[in-house]
């Protein structure tokens, strides 16, 4: 099997896994929902204030969620004993990387796109006016955080108190992305164009290229031992 | 050799201090306050220094897989977070006179403090990894996306902070810097650079030790 293959078994045997089984999906749309209620219970019902920061609880929503299901991403895998089977993929172990990624990356998306509309529903925003440009922000930004997080999924997942450990390492490293995603979105948000918002989606092109290229280069020694 | 480079830290740190407090003037406008400046900015320059060593350090872990250059990372990354600090804490205290505010959100310190979790988080995963030889690969690893990371960092930093305020508070003071502060600075850089050197090997040396004990 050539390398894309291999990638492409791995992805579609974690989205079969998630289509049937419905784990992580239902439990993650409805987690972002709670986030909903629990923002707007913590900022107050000012349309203004609301209005103002919707992009920052927007992609924290989104960070959120994110974190519990890549921090599943190679926990169920030891949960179902597959751990061990996974690693017989044979050639090229960043192959297992790039298939969780766009494991991850694949059900992110398909979350991300429900607290979206839930978004317009409960907070009354106009996203069609944001348009392309933001369907451009969420795909650079959710992959930019896949590819760290699914590459310190896999290297927590043998370590104790991975639960903690997890955000722990993320979150940090995820500063730039989320910059650039907020700011992106908030001017989008605005009704700027595109062009107006070209820096940010340079960098989160940037960052995409570095994070999936040092989680290509490195997965092979996480998985060793 | 440890030792050597211990005691030529001291001389150093000595005259950094003679030159920083002796000769150096007093700044017209900041007044003595100024003089934070020279341990503030050389422990910055230290720190990344560091961290440049703990990234080299951590590719040659992954390439040859000497116990030694992992225990270099480790030992690099730490004085890195200790030089950082001091760096974050005489920031606030000359702040405080300065700006009037111990923080503010401006764009080198936040990016100096992004840098900063980023690299505790660095010490968090090698305090939880008990195996040794697994505590060096994820470590490399980190350090590795760590240190790729900053450049993104620092613009994502610096272009948040710009497109919002100009930078009115830290364009003050004279664009070109005297000779003899100049020189000040430099001479506590190299203090600090020794005393770094210094801990690096007494802590390469202490980790080494430790891995002895527990083989």
């Amino acid at each position: 099997m050539t390398f894309a293959r291999r990638t492409l078994t791995v992805a579609w045997k974690d989205l079969l896994v998630e289509r049937r089984a419905k784990e992580s999906l239902n439990a993650l749309v409805f987690f972002s929902l709670l986030l909903l209620f629990l923002f707007q219970f913590a900022l107050g019902p000012d349309r203004d204030r609301l209005q103002a920061v919707l992009p920052g609880a927007l992609w924290l929503g989104f960070l959120l969620a994110g974190l519990l299901a890549l921090g599943r991403a190679f926990q169920v895998e030891r949960e179902n004993d597959c751990w061990e089977a996974l690693l017989l993929v044979p050639g090229d172990k960043s192959a297992i990387y790039l298939g969780k990624l766009v494991g991850s990356l694949v059900v992110m998306l398909v979350v991300e796109a429900l607290v979206l509309a839930l978004f317009t529903v409960f907070f009354n925003v106009d996203l069609a006016a944001a348009g392309a440009g933001l369907v451009l922000v969420v795909v650079l930004g959710t992959l930019g955080f896949a590819a760290v997080g699914t590459l310190f999924s896999a290297m927590t997942a043998h370590v104790r108190a991975r639960e903690l450990l997890f955000p722990v390492l993320l979150l940090p490293v995820l500063v730039p992305v989320l910059l650039a995603t907020v700011e992106a979105t908030a001017g989008l948000f605005r009704g700027e164009p595109i062009g107006a918002v070209s820096r940010w989606l340079g960098l989160l092109a940037a960052a995409d290229v570095v994070y999936v290229v040092a989680g290509i280069l490195t997965f092979d020694v996480i998985l060793e031992g | 050799m440890t030792r050597v480079l211990g005691w030529l830290a001291v001389v150093a740190l000595a005259s950094g201090l003679l030159v920083g407090f002796g000769i150096a003037p007093r700044e017209m406008t900041q007044g003595n306050v100024q003089r934070i400046m020279y341990l503030h900015v050389p422990a910055v320059w230290v720190a990344y220094l560091a961290f440049a060593v703990g990234f080299a350090a951590s590719v040659a872990y992954l390439v040859r897989r000497r116990p030694g250059a992992d225990r270099l990372a480790h030992a690099a990354s730490e004085v890195g977070v200790l030089f950082l600090g001091v760096n974050i804490a005489t920031g606030a205290i000359w702040g405080k006179p300065t700006w009037g505010t111990w923080w503010t959100w401006d764009a080198r310190l936040t990016s100096v403090s992004v840098v900063f979790v980023m690299y505790v988080a660095y010490l968090l995963l090698r305090q939880a990894v008990d195996d040794r030889e697994q505590a060096a690969r994820y470590g490399a690893v980190l350090a590795i996306v760590a240190a790729l990371n900053i450049p993104l960092v620092h613009f994502s930093v610096f272009w948040w902070r710009t497109l919002h305020q100009p930078p009115s508070i830290l364009k003050s003071g004279p664009s070109t810097m005297p000779d003899v502060i100049l020189t000040a600075l430099l001479v506590n850089f190299a203090a600090l650079a020794l005393l770094g050197a210094y801990f690096v090997a007494k802590r390469v040396g202490v980790l080494a030790a430790e891995a002895e004990a527990l083989a």
